[in-house]
């Protein structure tokens, strides 16, 4: 029985509650299995797709590769965002965390660690893949991956904000895209520039380490602009 | 420094304070000129019909919304300066239980044992809310009453004093209305202090009710004096 003299000596941690909130969030990914696949279907699809609309040419899907590959990716990590502090809201546990001794900015950060672990990544993972299929040269896979590693986590952070912004929204999903969508562009733009550049035979060392600080910038602001914006929509 | 001013006849600062509180929705105004002093051992039950901000003050009081005018005080002291300690000794159940349908009864109680630092059995805590052997159950294969249940389990795990309680006996059996009743006792008995607003009525002794409707804006006849005089 716990007595009140252990009140003191209760086992408080940031590091233990951070790893718990990304525990859980994984597991409840984990138990949404459809949910989790969602992003990475669209992804394959809206690639097999181009080769059959646009042309199978190999000259034309060679150009249109780097471009193409980046803007699924981005509308892949859009699909997902909505839902990011959605079912917080509606479950209740939001205005825990809200009110929890634990700092919110991990909390967010947990969030959106686990979105990018089940979005981001595997979109990464799979766009070298699906380079093949729009016969991107061998070159740029690696730049394709690179870029998609660090942009990925760039758009979960940036979506966290547009995500929580419209949290208390019953429709937020078309508000959100309008929101996320203008910050999306200079990432976009890098990242398939760094993609196209590689494929070309340069070197890419400007456009990863400008998104390398996009993504710096974006987990130091992202995170208390998402923390403010969700405390707002607690007290409508 | 700015120090608070503490009548001097008060030596001992009452654990919680609500100084000339007022709340609006929607620009009506919900109640105003609302000052409590909340002692360890005290129950509050929050009145008033439906509507009349019951929840919203539990909200103002748990941290969660900062619409509101007024100041608040935990042990004497603005809440602004002691947010975390307060935060780490209170304990907020809303309308919602905050469980998430996707994970177990055990699953959901660990993470909140994480987060707020306490620690404790969580299986015997499940037990204690009766809900042995669901421990590893989905809880979107629970009822809304075991569900709640799963919430309140929390009350056993942590070492907060101050309870928050919005509606709890909702969905609630008898038999888990008397159970909760006596955990209220004890928590009241070791120091505890309990706001909560029931349309259940309550039997214990400690009970102090705080009507809303005596601090709805009918007394605001001071502000239409002002307006004839002005307006």
């Amino acid at each position: 029985m716990a007595s009140i003299s252990s009140r003191q000596a209760t086992e408080f941690s940031l590091f233990t509650g951070f790893i718990a909130s990304v525990k859980r969030d994984l597991l409840v990914a984990a138990r949404h299995k459809s949910e989790l696949a969602n992003p990475l279907v669209f992804f394959l699809i809206a690639i097999t797709l181009i080769p059959l609309g646009v042309s199978p040419e190999k000259s034309v899907l060679t150009l249109l590769a780097p471009g193409i590959l980046w803007v699924m990716a981005l509308l892949a990590t859009l699909l997902s965002l909505d839902g990011l502090f959605r079912a917080d809201y509606e479950d209740g546990s939001l205005e825990q965390m809200l009110i929890s001794p634990q700092s919110l900015y991990f909390t967010v950060m947990a969030k959106v660690l686990v979105h990018w672990l089940v979005s981001g990544l595997p979109v990464a993972i799979l766009a070298p893949l699906l380079g093949l299929m729009l016969s991107l040269p061998a070159s740029g896979y690696w730049a394709l991956f690179l870029s998609l590693l660090l942009g990925t986590a760039s758009m979960s952070l940036i979506g966290a904000v547009g995500a929580a912004l419209t949290v208390s929204l019953r429709k937020g999903g078309l508000l959100l895209s309008l929101i996320v969508m203008p910050l999306y562009i200079p990432v976009l733009i890098f990242g398939a520039s760094a993609v196209g550049s590689a494929v070309q035979g340069s070197v890419i060392g400007m456009q990863l380490a400008v998104l390398g600080a996009f993504l710096a910038l974006a987990i130091v602001l992202a995170p208390i602009a998402a923390m403010g914006a969700l405390r707002i929509g607690a007290n409508g | 420094m700015t120090t608070v001013l503490v009548p001097p006849s008060e030596s001992i600062p009452s654990l919680f304070e609500l100084r000339n509180l007022a709340c609006e929705r929607d620009e009506r105004c919900l109640f105003s000129g609302l000052n409590l002093q909340l002692q360890a051992g005290e129950l509050i039950q929050i009145a008033g019909p439906n509507g009349a901000g019951k929840t919203t003050l539990l909200r103002v009081i748990a941290g969660i919304s900062q619409d509101f005018q007024g100041e608040l005080l935990y042990k004497g002291k603005p809440l602004s300066l002691t947010h975390w300690e307060f935060a780490l000794d209170s304990l907020y159940l809303g309308h919602l239980p905050g469980v998430k349908k996707a994970l177990t009864p055990t699953e959901n109680l660990l993470w909140y044992m994480a987060q707020r630092g306490s620690t404790g059995d969580a299986t015997q805590a499940l037990a204690s809310v009766g809900l042995y052997g669901y421990e590893d159950t989905p809880c979107y294969q629970l009822s809304a009453g075991q569900l709640r249940r799963v919430a309140l389990a929390r009350l056993y795990l942590e070492l907060a004093r101050i309870w928050i309680l919005d509606e709890p006996f909702t969905a609630i059996d008898k038999h888990g209305v008397a159970q909760l009743e006596l955990l209220i006792d004890r928590h009241l008995a070791g120091g505890g202090l309990v706001i909560l607003t029931s349309h259940q009525d309550l039997t214990l002794p400690q009970l102090r009710t705080v009507d809303l409707r005596d601090y709805e804006p009918q007394s605001t006849s001071a502000e239409k004096n002002e307006e004839a005089i002005y307006g």
